[in-house]
Parts: structure tokens; C-alpha cells; sequence
């Protein structure tokens, strides 16, 4: 019997240490306080957008979902509501960042990106909780709220990755 | 370790998204969070209306739908399913509505309970 043995290439070393990056981010964040149940600043897309605009989409999304996957069995949450709502979060995010993307460079930039992809997040979320979990026209009221820290939030993220895609790039050419 | 004290600037594309979210979240809480007080409440049983009752008289309605009698109550100017023939039970433990807008849904009864608000129009002409 011959060990078996999976050929890596460089390319999934990359993939695999910016994924080991926003893991840790995510659960950094988790053991952070909130003060609404379900309202995280999701830093961890940080990393998302930063692969987005030095890689490439598919890089991207592989991280993305990559983190998803290792968050959930790190929680022991895998396959439960708790890891779908997590992934189809990050699938809508992914959504509005494949169309996102093809803005125009010179107008915009990883804010954009970033607000486009939490308001997607948010709404992926509410539309599985609306059909599966929680069928109640009442989740209407939390509309709102989730759609106000999904502005501030995407705001953020986005301004922190625009930060480390310019001092990274200031930084190279000197 | 230069300029981190000067913010990536933000691209004036940026500035449009971030004030269309601001108008998206404005628009949320106006359309959403409207807290006028309901007149009218209107019970839907399957895709039919099946009843339309004003709050200031206390009844109960009972609705019959496809697995049972949901028990609609009316009392206060409010509204609620007292009860439902349903497994889940949500539309239940939603408990009483009271503002316009405000839904209650029986999805295995098809059976659903919306709150009317007092000066809404049914039809306008020009």
C-alpha cells in the first residue's frame, strides 16, 4: 500500500495561510462581547477584500468559504443553523462582490466593495432565517437595525482594507 | 511605517454608496418601524380575505382552514391567534398585534391575521 500523498501547489499554500489569517480574525471577534445578539463587525471580511483586490475572485471566495468551513468545526457548529446561516451569508457576500468588482476602478474602491458585501451578507442571512427558521412576518422589525450595522460595519472593514492595500502598496515601492 | 495617520482616501464612488446605504437604512426604519396605530384588522384564509373586522369591537373570529380552526381574538384594539390547530405554534407566540402593518401568519392553516391602518386608502383616482 503506497501513502498517499496530495500534491500542493504554491498557490494553495497562499490560499491556505490568507484563510489561516482570517481565521484567526474570526475567532478573535468571537470571543469579543456584542451588544445585539447576531450584529458581529465580521473583521474577518477584512481579509476577504484584501484577497479580492491583490488576488483574485476565485482566491477570494476560496477563503472565504474556507474560513466558514474551519470556523464551524473549530465551534463544533457544523451543519447546524448556526454554520448555514454563516455560509449563506458569506455566499450572498460573494454574490454582490462578483458584481461589485466589475464597478469602475477609479470610482470605486474597497468601501464600496465592502458595504455592497455586508448589506448582501445581511440579506442572505434574513432570507434563510425568514424561509427556514423563523417563518414571522415580525423579523421584518429587525430590518432596520441589521441594516444599520451592516452599513457602519461594511464601512469599516472597507476602510480598513483600503488602509492595508495602500500602506502595502506605498510600502513596496519605497 | 508612513502616513497611517492619513485614512485611505475614499473614492467619490465611495462616498455615493455610502450615502445610498444611509438612504436604504433611513428608508428601512421609516417603511418599517412605522408605529401608527391600527384600525383595522383583516384575516386572510387561504387566498381569499376572509373576514375584515374593525379593533374597537372585542370578538373572537374563528377561521377554518385546511387542517383545523385557528381562534382569532379581538380585544383592546389589538389582535391575535389564540389559537391554531398548527404544530409550530408561532403564529401563536407572536402574541398580540397592535400596530399597523403589523402580520401574523398560520402557515400550515393558511391562515394569516394583518393589522390595517386607520387612514389607509383603498383606491385613488385621478
Amino acid at each position: 500500500m503506497t501513502p498517499l500523498i496530495i500534491k500542493t501547489t504554491q498557490r494553495d499554500h497562499e490560499v491556505a495561510r490568507l484563510a489561516a489569517f482570517a481565521i484567526v480574525l474570526h475567532l478573535a471577534e468571537a470571543v469579543m462581547p456584542t451588544p445585539l445578539p447576531g450584529v458581529k463587525p465580521g473583521i474577518a471580511n477584512v481579509i476577504t477584500l484584501y484577497v479580492l483586490h491583490r488576488y483574485d475572485f476565485v482566491t477570494a471566495a476560496w477563503v472565504s468559504l474556507l474560513r466558514v468551513f474551519a470556523v464551524s468545526l473549530l465551534f463544533g457548529n457544523f451543519l447546524t443553523p448556526t454554520f448555514v446561516l454563516s455560509l449563506s451569508g458569506a455566499i450572498a457576500s460573494l454574490l454582490a462582490l462578483s458584481l461589485a468588482m466589475h464597478l469602475p476602478k477609479r470610482w470605486f474602491g474597497p468601501v464600496s466593495h465592502s458595504i455592497f458585501a455586508a448589506f448582501a451578507h445581511i440579506a442572505g442571512q434574513l432570507i434563510i432565517v425568514r424561509l427556514w427558521l423563523i417563518p414571522s412576518a415580525g423579523l421584518a422589525y429587525l430590518v432596520p437595525v441589521f441594516a444599520t450595522f451592516a452599513l457602519l460595519f461594511g464601512t469599516l472593514n472597507g476602510l480598513i482594507a483600503a488602509k492595508l492595500l495602500a500602506a502595502e502598496s506605498t510600502g513596496e515601492t519605497q | 511605517m508612513r502616513n497611517w495617520g492619513s485614512w485611505a482616501r475614499l473614492l467619490p464612488g465611495d462616498w455615493l454608496v455610502i450615502l445610498a446605504g444611509i438612504v436604504v437604512v433611513a428608508f428601512a426604519y421609516a417603511t418599517l418601524w412605522s408605529s401608527s396605530p391600527a384600525g383595522k384588522v383583516r384575516i386572510h384564509s387561504g387566498d381569499r380575505i376572509f373576514a375584515t373586522f374593525s379593533l374597537n369591537q372585542d370578538r373572537i373570529v374563528e377561521v377554518p382552514g385546511p387542517i383545523g380552526i385557528s381562534r382569532i381574538t379581538i380585544h383592546h384594539h389589538q389582535a391575535r391567534f389564540e389559537s391554531s390547530p398548527c404544530s409550530n405554534q408561532y403564529c401563536v407566540h407572536q402574541g398580540w398585534l397592535s400596530k399597523a402593518g403589523q402580520v401574523a401568519v398560520c402557515l400550515p392553516n393558511r391562515v394569516s391575521v394583518e393589522l390595517l391602518g386607520d387612514k389607509g386608502y383603498d383606491s385613488l383616482n385621478y
